[in-house]
């Protein structure tokens, strides 16, 4: 069963609620072409992951850190429903994506695979590329640490944050699986 | 208080009497359509996961239409994977390389029902709203989660009524209706809400206008693009042999918006480059060289687009500079341009035509772009770097819009081509 809003946390939460990195700040209709290029589509994570954002920072994805933070503009993440757009970024570190807002087959997808996301309006003005930031996901608050400026960001609903929470889908269809429906091994 | 059509899907699918935008409910699909590219994942997420059947194999359908036919060793071996998986999970619905595109199967087989929810791993799954049905993209994990399971947590959008109105001049499609649209809304204009299609002039958009409208509803950031399965629709399902019932938003249901669009004042549309909502007529782009066209996609790759193609094209070369690629959309709709004599007409003005699949908008091969070329596609997506390079330009225009250009090598007005043909698709 999907966790419902009263769901506790885990103790051993898969994501962090706060992180702290550098900001990498992109505009606004970042697509998924952008993110994970069609060309690349049945090659490895790792090949995929070289490509992310190649054609806007060609620097992005060799100098990301992990739990960097992608700070961009609306409808981050347009296009496609391919899972390697919010992949990409996972797998190369990004703590966070912060965004005006999110194109919605992505901020699912996000979600669904444990790559935490923000919806923050008044962002982009907050931060400049480069600012080290910070990201309390459970109350939204996100703080320019060079400026101490503070923007209110919209956190997840409980519904998505506790699958966030629980490091994304599949990990609750594991833990769902002991309960065996007809489909689930026994072993 | 009455339901919008997607507040009626969704109840339905949670098993609820109603629902209120905003809720969250847990739906139980009535179908799931997985293409090559995220099928074999998915199939690989279910292995790990221990999950040996999924939860209703009658239920799911695998379309190999990106990557078709196998233009790499790497692409052959997901399709290889894909194959396998299919016969072992005992997959009802498989159609292999080169049977279409999963959103024209889906429709022209009859594979879902209006007032249906259907879930798929492509984006443009929205373009089974055209018979009522709840058609919306999700991604890999989440549709491993479904297969396994049956359901899925969604959350209940509030819907924008668009009110069709007037009519549309000769020469004008429903693809110029939907650009317009976008122009009008923004490329986010209905992010996590509902398109719902209404007013006059909707039981006058035929089932090939209303896929086309249908498809690009995600490309306003749309959960669902849904028009009323009225007559149109129910004759289409009989025709396939499923028997249906009408289905419709309620007469009191509430809309977070109502916008009109005015067919009688439209003219061709071009949306371009890099954004959908960069829409202009087309005269303000006239005389533009374009490098590539392209007529297909599950946009504007069925056989009422072709007979437009065809009609322009007739007796005509495409310019020496400019090729013309055609992708059908499924091979019902290559057959049938066969009998029709259509291909033949496409041929001999000097089209290349494609197997049928995603052909060039998906990117990955068949007609990518070189740096600094620039295509005219009938197609539905035009952000940077989706046919190959970033540096390419994108236009988007209808079927006739790009058969007139393929022929001047130009965006070219297809009214001074067609003076009178009910170009309407």
């Amino acid at each position: 069963m999907i966790p419902s809003g009263t769901h506790s946390a885990p103790t051993d939460p898969a994501t962090p609620r706060a992180i702290r990195g550098r900001a990498w700040c992109f505009g606004d209709d970042i697509s998924t072409d952008l993110l994970a290029p069609g060309a690349y589509a049945v090659a490895p994570l790792q090949e995929r992951a070289r490509h992310v954002l190649e054609a806007v920072n060609p620097r992005f994805a060799a100098e990301v850190q992990p739990g960097d933070v992608v700070v961009a503009g609306r409808n981050f993440g347009c296009g496609s429903s391919r899972e390697h757009a919010p992949e990409g970024l996972k797998a190369l570190g990004v703590g966070c994506v912060v965004a005006e807002g999110f194109a919605r087959i992505f901020l699912r997808n996000a979600v669904a695979i444990g790559l935490p996301v923000l919806p923050c309006p008044g962002v982009t003005a907050a931060v400049d590329d480069g600012d080290p930031v910070q990201v309390d996901l459970a109350t939204g608050v996100v703080r320019n640490l060079r400026t101490g400026a503070v923007v209110h960001g919209v956190p997840l609903p409980p519904q998505m944050l506790a699958i966030l929470e629980a490091g994304g889908i599949v990990a609750l269809l594991r833990q769902r699986a002991p309960q065996a429906g007809a489909g689930w091994t026994t072993g | 208080m009455g339901m919008t059509m997607a507040e009626k899907i969704l109840a339905r699918a949670s098993g609820r009497t109603a629902v209120r935008p905003g809720e969250f409910v847990v739906g139980r699909p009535d179908f799931a359509l997985l293409h090559d590219i995220f099928a074999a994942p998915v199939f690989d997420l279910l292995r790990e996961c221990g999950v040996l059947a999924v939860w209703d194999r009658t239920r799911v359908a695998v379309v190999l239409d990106h990557l078709v036919p196998a233009p790499s060793v790497a692409a052959a071996e997901v399709h290889r994977r894909i194959r396998s998986h299919v016969r072992d999970y005992g997959i009802a619905h498989f159609f292999d390389a080169g049977q279409g595109i999963c959103h024209q199967l889906v429709a022209e087989r009859g594979l879902v029902a209006p007032g249906q929810l259907l879930l798929g791993t492509d984006s443009h799954t929205t373009t089974a709203g055209a018979l009522g049905v709840g058609g919306t993209g999700i991604g890999t994990s989440e549709m491993a989660y479904v297969l396994a399971t049956g359901e899925l947590w969604l959350q209940v959008p509030p819907s924008i009524r668009v009110d069709l109105r007037g009519r549309l001049a000769p020469a004008v499609m429903w693809k110029d209706a939907v650009l317009a649209l976008a122009g009008l809304l923004g490329a986010d204009g209905a992010q996590y809400q509902a398109l719902e299609f209404g007013g006059p002039a909707a039981a006058q958009v035929d089932l090939a206008g209303r896929l086309t409208i249908a498809n690009m509803a995600v490309e306003l950031g749309a959960k669902f693009g849904l028009f009323p399965a009225d007559a149109v629709t129910l004759a289409h399902l009989r025709r396939c042999g499923v028997a249906a019932e009408p289905f419709a938003a309620d007469s009191d249901a509430q809309y977070a918006r109502t916008v009109v669009l005015e067919l009688d004042d439209l003219v061709p549309q071009v949306a371009g480059p890099h954004a959908v909502d960069r829409v202009r007529p087309v005269h303000e782009v006239e005389d533009l060289p374009i490098d590539q066209a392209f007529i297909g996609s599950c946009t504007n790759g069925r056989i009422e687009d072709l007979r437009v193609a065809a009609q322009i094209l007739a007796g005509r070369r495409v310019h020496p500079h400019t090729r013309l690629l055609i992708g059908p959309a499924s091979q019902q709709v290559e057959q049938q341009a066969e009998r029709e004599g259509l291909l033949a007409t496409l041929l001999d003005a000097g089209a290349v035509l494609l197997p049928p699949g995603c052909g060039p908008c998906f990117g990955g091969h068949l007609g990518v772009l070189a740096p600094g070329e620039r295509c005219l596609g009938a197609h539905n997506r035009n952000f940077a770097g989706r046919m190959g390079s970033p540096q390419a330009e994108i236009y988007l225009a209808s079927p006739a819009t790009v058969a007139a250009s393929a022929l001047y090598g130009r965006v070219t007005d297809p009214r001074r081509v067609v003076a009178t043909a009910g170009a309407r698709t």
